[in-house]
């Protein structure tokens, strides 16, 4: 089981590590910065972090197994837009050619180590074969042209938030967009299609509702040992998969379905956790109550987990690389973006809070 | 030579002292402080070599104009100052 936690905040990288007394903060990096994701590549311990440094652009940092010093390494960036290229996205506006976030972290499959993959917006997918050294764009996907159909949703423009790379072969990967639905390859990156088939959008014009291009997954997940089944945790619901990410249902949960994190037990594909809020135009807790909503069945029916979580004026938000899992599938943490951390060592069940007063946090990480 | 300093926000992440650089526009000057320190471009450039959004330029107390292809001239004693926009959070 995993010890240590990576709390990536508004201003700063957090470690909270576990200790006789429980789990405390124990470590601050890039304090007063934007530390927005990180990576902890469990194949060679690297740990990678992601900065939005505002005024000068994004930046990500790289540090090597059993160090504690960062550095600084190359930034995915886009190529020169072509002269004269009207790239509109989806809301019709210009498309600025420019790394804006780095929103996803994978690591590529076992069989290739130092394979990192990276997720921006507004919408460039990028790969790096030799551990953030050097970065290719994955052009096939960028130059689709269902691309100028991608929109923003809570963010002005487009983004990919999730990457899974298949535990079965390392050249099939998925990546949700927000908002772009769901796109698959099976040949490391060459070739592309659309799988959000199923999901809904309920708030447009109803003959739209289920066209896979403009739909907004908030976060994706796979389950490791049942690859088959994913999980979505999307604007307007659950959703879930059984046939390899082919198709979407809907899937219903109390006191809501709305939200942005989820995770799958790594062993369990029926197993996963969500994190709720009011819905789209109110996104803070139930009657300010926080709570984990855990299903083991498969989403038929789900268990409201509150033990040790803020019952009363709460208004904490879980943002969608809020809530993570480890190794084992038997902890969970979690950050809101009132600075709150909580850990859990039995599967949501009890949670201990770690810390009332961090920065607002945009991640967390096992590491 | 036209002398470039730069914000003490931005010597926080990049080491770049005050510097005398070659050039007669605000990208050949800038083209030549990199040359010395690369890291610094993507700091104050964005992916197309554009001026970053929230990033400014005055040469001789004047804001450049051309913020994409930074072709304002630049005299061989002049000041150039690197700044960004202040703001808060």
């Amino acid at each position: 089981m995993s010890n240590s936690i990576l709390v990536s905040t508004r201003k700063g990288l957090f470690t909270v590590k576990r200790g006789r007394g429980g789990w405390s903060v124990s470590d601050g990096d890039f304090i007063g910065d934007n530390v927005t994701l990180t990576l902890h590549d469990l194949r060679d311990g690297t740990d990678y972090a992601a900065l939005n440094h505002g005024h000068f652009g994004i930046k990500l940092h790289r540090r090597d197994k059993g160090r504690k010093t960062w550095k600084e390494i190359t930034t995915p960036a886009y190529p020169a837009k072509p002269e004269g290229l009207n790239d509109l996205d989806g809301w019709g506006k210009p498309v600025n050619w420019t790394t804006q976030l780095i929103w996803a972290l994978e690591a590529g499959g076992r069989d290739e180590p130092g394979v990192i993959w990276c997720g921006t917006m507004p919408g460039g997918l990028f790969r790096s074969r030799d551990r953030g050294t050097t970065w290719e764009m994955i052009d096939t996907l960028w130059h689709m042209p269902d691309r100028n159909k991608w929109l923003g949703g809570g963010a002005d423009i487009p983004g990919i938030h999730s990457i899974c790379v298949d535990p079965r072969s390392s050249k099939t990967a998925r990546v949700a967009i927000s908002c772009g639905g769901v796109w698959v390859t099976h040949d490391g990156g060459t070739t592309w299609a659309q799988t959000a088939h199923g999901m809904k959008f309920d708030q447009g014009p109803p003959e739209q509702a289920g066209d896979p291009h403009t739909q907004d997954p908030h976060m994706m997940v796979q389950c490791k040992s049942e690859p088959d089944k994913f999980w979505v945790q999307h604007h307007c619901g659950i959703f879930k998969s059984v046939d390899n990410a082919k198709s979407w249902t809907e899937v219903k949960a109390k006191p809501s379905s709305f939200g942005f994190g989820v995770a799958v037990h790594p062993e369990d594909a029926d197993t996963a956790w969500f994190v709720p809020g009011i819905k789209d135009e109110k996104r803070i807790p139930v009657d300010g109550a926080l709570v984990v909503t855990r299903t083991r069945d498969g989403g038929k029916t789900f268990k409201c987990l509150k033990k040790g979580l803020p019952q009363k004026h709460a208004y904490d938000l879980i943002f969608r690389h809020g809530l993570a899992i480890d190794g084992p599938g038997e902890r969970l943490a979690m950050g809101s973006t009132t600075g709150g951390v909580w850990v859990s060592e039995d599967q949501g069940d009890s949670w201990q809070s770690v810390t009332h007063s961090l920065p607002p946090v945009y991640a967390v990480r096992f590491a | 030579m036209a002398r470039v300093s730069f914000t003490s926000n931005l010597r926080r992440h990049v080491d770049c002292p005050v510097v005398e650089a070659k050039g007669q526009t605000v990208r050949e000057v800038l083209n030549s402080v990199f040359e010395s320190n690369d890291r610094l471009r993507t700091y104050i450039l964005d992916d197309q070599a554009a001026l970053r959004k929230h990033m400014t330029i005055l040469v001789d107390g004047k804001r450049v104009s051309d913020l994409a292809g930074l072709s304002d001239p630049v005299l061989p004693k002049s000041e150039v100052y690197v700044l960004q926009a202040l703001s808060g959070g």
